[in-house]
């Protein structure tokens, strides 16, 4: 009777023992995924989530053209080239003076949907 | 198949089986952004489902009479009408440029022969008359037949026009324009039950119109901070509860719904009811926050419940329980370990929608690979279901799909690594008797049907 019920205890031991781990490793697919993104990204902003990818939420759609800057940078550098943009048309950063060139063109779908064909 | 739970509406997990109706769109592999869709709704009664997309079209398609000659088609969509709803613009101003694309529909209710729907983009709200022309006046005095005004002095007679029929005609025509009144992106429009106001809300405030005025609008909630880099949540999107005219709730970025009673004040800063369920310290990662946050709410048809989807979940709330949500369902749980790389893709920040059936039995969500989930709230039973070419073939039953999460891939499974996270269906709709879906995979609209017995 007793061994009976120490064989019991012994598997709920188990179980329980089962069950912590288990839920270490339902914890850990997360935290493995932040450490490999901060061992990407080090600089990465310390808060979580955070006001930094809000404020690019808000600032969608700004585009920045200078019709005076871009003159005056042509005209002091008539003899060499303009810099140009990177791979990421769409962030305007430090000394690269955007082109009309470097804007995607606006042009309005006036072609019938494809669904309505 | 063991029958179809009920009439309109019930059902929806594994009870009964979908099929394939019909597709729209192009096959050609190279989809134009233009023609990316953004936004599915059907109308009040299903007849009509309209669609949106990136180029600022709307294209409504209206359900067929059952012909008794042809029994399997059950009421195929067919185009009805198509319109430019929005162009894009540049705000010179803020150096701003304002995209056509459509970012929500709503219908109105039907009031007369013709139907009104909202559409919006990020800044402007657009109120459309689609109406019907099938008769023409003929036998004009003051003009001929092609148009042209006849000379006064050559008229001898005065005859009264004639109407004639003509070949049907639908006509789309802009009624109202609301601009101006948003600062920040429109995220969601919504009808109120009075059928007289609406609201628009935008990352960080609400507007409350009446569909009469355009010039003049209410705000009813802002939660711009006075110093913006005090900012930490936006609203995400908000709906009018279905029979409460003064009830409304908007979710936030940080996963929380606040549910707001006009009556209670003018501005409706502070909110009725919060809900939000306690997080588990002890998991919050770097990624806790943007997976919580909240991408689309629906009030259940019965305005009871309501339900939030944010990235990994559905979660249906009782709107007399704030702490908690009553259920939560698991749509792609099998992600949580892609996070970083959905993150790096920015997959991470799509936004899917869901959608209650007719009857609240059942709830429906997009997800990646062109799939797509069902959940069955009675039953608690999910399905996988893919919108896919492959299965296109007319009443052809659509299959369930597994995503295998790890060791042996059983065969007829997907593996975690070979989902297409370029083909998501963001945007599904549910017809709002019948057990008909409309499920946007980039720049097509499938249409499944239940079997018909």
């Amino acid at each position: 009777m007793s061994e009976k019920l120490s064989a019991d205890s012994r598997c709920e031991q188990t179980g329980d023992e089962k069950q912590d781990t288990q839920e270490k490793e339902t914890v850990i697919p997360e935290r493995a995924e932040e450490a490999k993104l901060k061992a990407k990204y080090p600089n990465l902003g310390q808060k979580p989530g955070g006001s930094d990818f809000l404020m690019k939420r808000l600032q969608k759609g700004q585009k920045y053209f200078d019709s005076g800057d871009y003159n005056m940078a042509k005209a002091k550098m008539k003899n060499k080239q303009l810099p140009t943009t990177g791979p990421d048309n769409n962030l305007v950063t430090g000394d690269h003076i955007p082109t009309p060139q470097d804007l995607p063109p606006r042009k309005s779908s006036l072609v019938t949907s494809k669904l309505a064909g | 198949m063991a029958g179809v739970a009920g009439g309109g509406g019930g059902g929806g997990g594994n009870d009964f089986q979908w099929c394939f109706s019909q597709v729209k769109g192009a096959i050609d592999e190279d989809v134009a952004e233009a023609d990316i869709i953004s936004t599915v709704e059907f109308n009040y009664s299903g007849d009509l489902l309209a669609t949106g997309d990136k180029g600022g079209r709307v294209v409504i398609f209206q359900r067929e009479q059952e012909n008794k000659s042809r029994p399997h088609s059950r009421g195929e969509y067919n185009v009805y009408s198509t319109f430019q709803s929005h162009e894009p613009e540049f705000d010179y101003l803020k150096s701003l440029e304002i995209e056509e694309k459509i970012n929500k529909i709503r219908w109105l209710p039907q009031q007369n022969a013709a139907h009104f729907l909202l559409s919006t983009n990020d800044k402007t709200i657009k109120l459309w008359k689609i109406s019907e022309r099938d008769k023409r006046a003929e036998g004009y005095n003051l003009k001929d037949e092609d148009g042209r005004l006849r000379d006064p002095f050559r008229i001898t007679a005065l005859r009264v026009p004639i109407l004639k029929p003509m070949d049907l005609m639908v006509e789309a025509s802009p009624r109202r324009i609301f601009a101006n009144a948003h600062t920040y992106h429109i995220n969601s429009i919504s009808v109120n039950s009075d059928h007289e106001t609406y609201l628009s809300a935008d990352d960080l405030r609400i507007n409350l119109w009446h569909l009469e005025i355009t010039d003049r609008s209410f705000n009813i909630v802002d939660i711009k901070p006075a110093n913006m880099e005090e900012l930490t949540e936006v609203i995400t999107a908000s709906e009018f509860h279905p029979h409460h005219c003064n009830v409304f709730v908007y979710s936030s970025s940080k996963g929380t719904i606040r549910l707001c009673d006009m009556r209670s004040s003018a501005l409706c800063d502070r909110h009725s009811k919060f809900f939000e369920e306690p997080e588990d310290p002890s998991s919050r990662s770097f990624f806790s926050e943007i997976i919580s946050s909240i991408s689309d709410v629906k009030f259940s048809h019965s305005g009871r419940y309501m339900m939030t989807r944010d990235y990994l979940s559905v979660k249906v709330w009782d709107l007399n329980m704030e702490n908690r949500p009553v259920e939560t369902y698991q749509v792609h749980e099998y992600l949580r370990s892609k996070l970083c790389s959905l993150y790096e893709n920015d997959c991470i920040f799509d936004k899917f929608e869901c959608c209650w059936n007719g009857s609240d039995s059942a709830i429906m969500t997009g997800s990646y690979n062109n799939f797509f989930r069902m959940f069955d709230r009675n039953t608690r039973r999910d399905i996988t279901l893919e919108a896919s070419r492959e299965s296109s073939k007319p009443r052809a039953i659509l299959k369930p799909r597994k995503v295998c999460t790890g060791g042996k891939r059983k065969k007829d499974e997907i593996s975690v690594d070979s989902l297409d996270f370029n083909k998501k269906i963001l945007h599904t709709a549910w017809h709002p008797t019948e057990n008909i879906i409309a499920v946007a995979a980039t720049n097509n609209l499938y249409i499944f049907q239940d079997k018909i017995n």
